[in-house]
């Protein structure tokens, strides 16, 4: 297999050494970004009035990290259950049945049509309209099991329906794009060795789909970490009300507000990290070769300082290599 | 090949009986009462210029397209319904799944799955559709994949094989459903010219092992010396069929003559 590897830059041999291009331009441009960095942080870190002793204070305050708790459990919720209704969704969008296609059209018509905020509010007041909430025989029929909608509808479920029905919407146009992005060859082919349509969507489109599913949902994803802090409107205490709560008594908010976006930028950042591995996971196949992690890329430029033999240029993607 | 087979033939007649079999799409019709027959063993090599329907047929053959009017029977079994007390009854989906496993096919562009190997691609519709254990299932696509000579690339996906390995694979996954039927729709119209011969070779041993096929090919050379009939479609219909001699050297028809001084 390695016989066939186009050949890596082995040792001094075939290195080339030659007088890099000078840039004066990019080292002036380096040094005025560094001076405007320098001096917002210098004035962050010595104006008293940001209070950074509170900030400290309160970073681990017992109610900002329930909040904190709250705020992921909304994320994930909203996340899992809007990629599963948003495949659904788009599944059925893609049907020849018209009734099914139009329902699903129908669906994100008024979800998207509407402002996510209004909708976590018609969550949180769903019992005025519908006092008791039953499962039973439709049209008024006898009920089998049924209760309180007060009761049943806390807060919390009424932030995590308005959520994830909401991102339901969002997530059936990203799947069905992916959908639609897939070959048609390929459920032919699939449909020619014997598969059903539900194995050929199953087995052979949607995980080709994800390549372009994956990175719009990591956005997605990203951006219901935040969009969670809306539900503050219904007194839920996620990570933001939390913190007005505290502020509300302390009036200390701006230190409040820090705390808080410290905590949301360390979720972001993780959550971006591994949406970068979970993409290159879903590249395989399609690249060749996969390109480098910022970690092997980093081992690859010490080794070559140091003078050894450089790894390839990229990883390879599979055992198997590319001969004639 | 077709020995392995476990369900007993349903007739000895034709493997494909077409009879005054139709195709529109929308208000065109594409085609126009193809009669045909192929016996089991033989290999029918299709000819005929572009959109005159060669592809549509075959995709009419396993079910991929409904036909419109005429009788198509594969096996001696209806394609896409069943005859009960004088009336036809379209298939349940199952029923079509079943009969369309037995018929393998391979596209002008190869259509491999990109995100499997191409080991996994043999053994995906066998451990799929047959129910096959997945170590037996890979066992079997090993030894095609020795059979079409790419014993040693079962780990490389679609993307780090050239057109001429691509189709091999392709159609060692086809064989991998022991097919009683092949279909070729222009297999090496994709390659270069110097990855043609492998594919050909390939499919010149399938024909030997007495595989039944039809073959949409320009090939006029593969189609002389393997093809037991020629068959030459024009604008939704069969305009002359015959042994390779006769209809290759020999054309009768203006429009065979004509087709045939382009790519000769
Ligand atoms: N799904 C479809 N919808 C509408 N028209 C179609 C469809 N598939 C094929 N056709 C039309 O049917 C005609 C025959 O097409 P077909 O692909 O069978 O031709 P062909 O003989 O295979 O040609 P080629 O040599 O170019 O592959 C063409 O005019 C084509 O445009
Ligand atoms: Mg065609």
């Amino acid at each position: 297999m390695s016989s066939d590897v186009p050949a890596v830059v082995e040792g001094d041999a075939t290195e080339i050494k030659a007088v890099p291009v000078r840039r004066p331009g990019r080292w002036l441009a380096a040094a005025v970004v560094a001076v405007l960095v320098a001096n917002a942080v210098w004035s962050l870190a010595t104006n008293d009035r940001l209070q950074w002793g509170i900030v400290g204070d309160f970073l681990f305050d017992g109610r900002i990290i329930d909040g904190l708790v709250k705020t992921l459990e909304l994320t994930v919720i909203a996340m899992v259950v809007g990629v599963v209704l948003g495949v659904l969704l788009a599944v059925m969008r893609l049907s020849s049945n018209p009734l099914v296609a139009g329902a699903s059209a129908f669906y994100i018509w008024l979800f998207r049509g509407t402002p996510l905020l209004v909708q976590i509010l018609a969550w949180n007041f769903i019992a005025s309209i519908y006092p008791r909430i039953t499962l039973g025989v439709p049209f008024g029929g006898p009920e089998i099991v049924g209760g309180d909608a007060n009761a049943l509808i806390t807060t919390f479920v009424a932030a995590s329906l308005a959520l994830a029905l909401n991102e339901g919407a969002y997530m059936a146009e990203i799947v069905r794009a992916g959908i639609l992005s897939v070959d048609e060859g390929q459920s032919e082919a699939a449909q020619a060795l014997g598969m059903t349509r539900a194995q050929t969507m199953r087995r052979i489109v949607l995980p080709q789909a994800m390549r372009v599913i994956v990175p719009p949902t990591g956005n997605e994803t990203i951006a219901m970490l935040k969009t969670t802090s809306l539900v503050s409107v219904i007194a839920l205490p996620e990570l933001l009300y939390a913190a007005q709560l505290i502020y509300s008594v302390n009036y200390k908010q701006i230190p409040l507000l820090i705390v808080v976006m410290i905590w949301y930028l360390l979720f972001t950042t993780i959550l971006s990290i591994g949406q970068y591995y979970i993409e290159r996971r879903f590249g395989r196949g399609h690249a060749r070769e996969l390109p480098l992690t910022p970690w092997q890329r980093l081992r690859r430029s010490l080794t070559i300082q140091r003078g050894r033999p450089a790894l390839p240029l990229a990883q390879r993607n599979t055992g198997g290599g590319f001969g004639a | 090949m077709s020995d392995q087979h476990t369900t007993a033939p349903a007739t000895d007649g034709p493997m494909v009986l077409a009879e005054g079999v139709r195709k529109r799409f929308g208000l065109v019709e594409v085609l126009k009462g193809i009669t045909l027959e192929v016996g089991r063993g033989e290999v029918v090599c299709l000819l005929g210029p572009s959109g005159s329907g060669k592809s549509t047929f075959l995709r009419c053959i396993n079910h991929l397209e409904r036909i419109n009017g005429g009788r198509l029977a594969v096996d001696g079994q209806l394609v896409g319904y069943r005859e009960q007390g004088g009336k036809l009854h379209e298939l349940r989906e199952k029923e079509v799944v079943r009969r369309r496993a037995e018929i393998g096919m391979v596209f002008q562009r190869f259509n491999l799955f990109p995100h499997r190997t191409a080991l996994e691609n043999i053994a995906e519709a066998p451990v799929l559709v047959r129910g096959l254990p997945r170590r037996e299932a890979s066992t079997r696509a090993q030894a095609l994949l020795d059979r079409v000579g790419l014993g040693d690339r079962g780990d490389a996906y679609p993307a780090q094989l050239s057109g001429g390995q691509q189709q091999r694979v392709a159609i060692a996954r086809a064989l991998a459903m022991e097919p009683k039927l092949m279909l070729f729709d222009e297999p090496t119209s994709a390659l270069d010219p110097e990855l043609v011969g492998d594919v050909l070779d390939v499919m010149r041993d399938l024909a030997r092992d007495g595989m039944t096929m039809v073959v949409v090919t320009h090939e006029i050379g593969f189609a002389r010396e393997v093809a037991d009939t020629v068959v030459f479609m024009d604008d939704g219909v069969v305009v002359e069929s015959g042994p390779p001699a006769a209809v290759l050297d020999a054309p009768q028809h203006e429009r065979t003559k004509a087709f045939l001084s382009k790519v000769l």
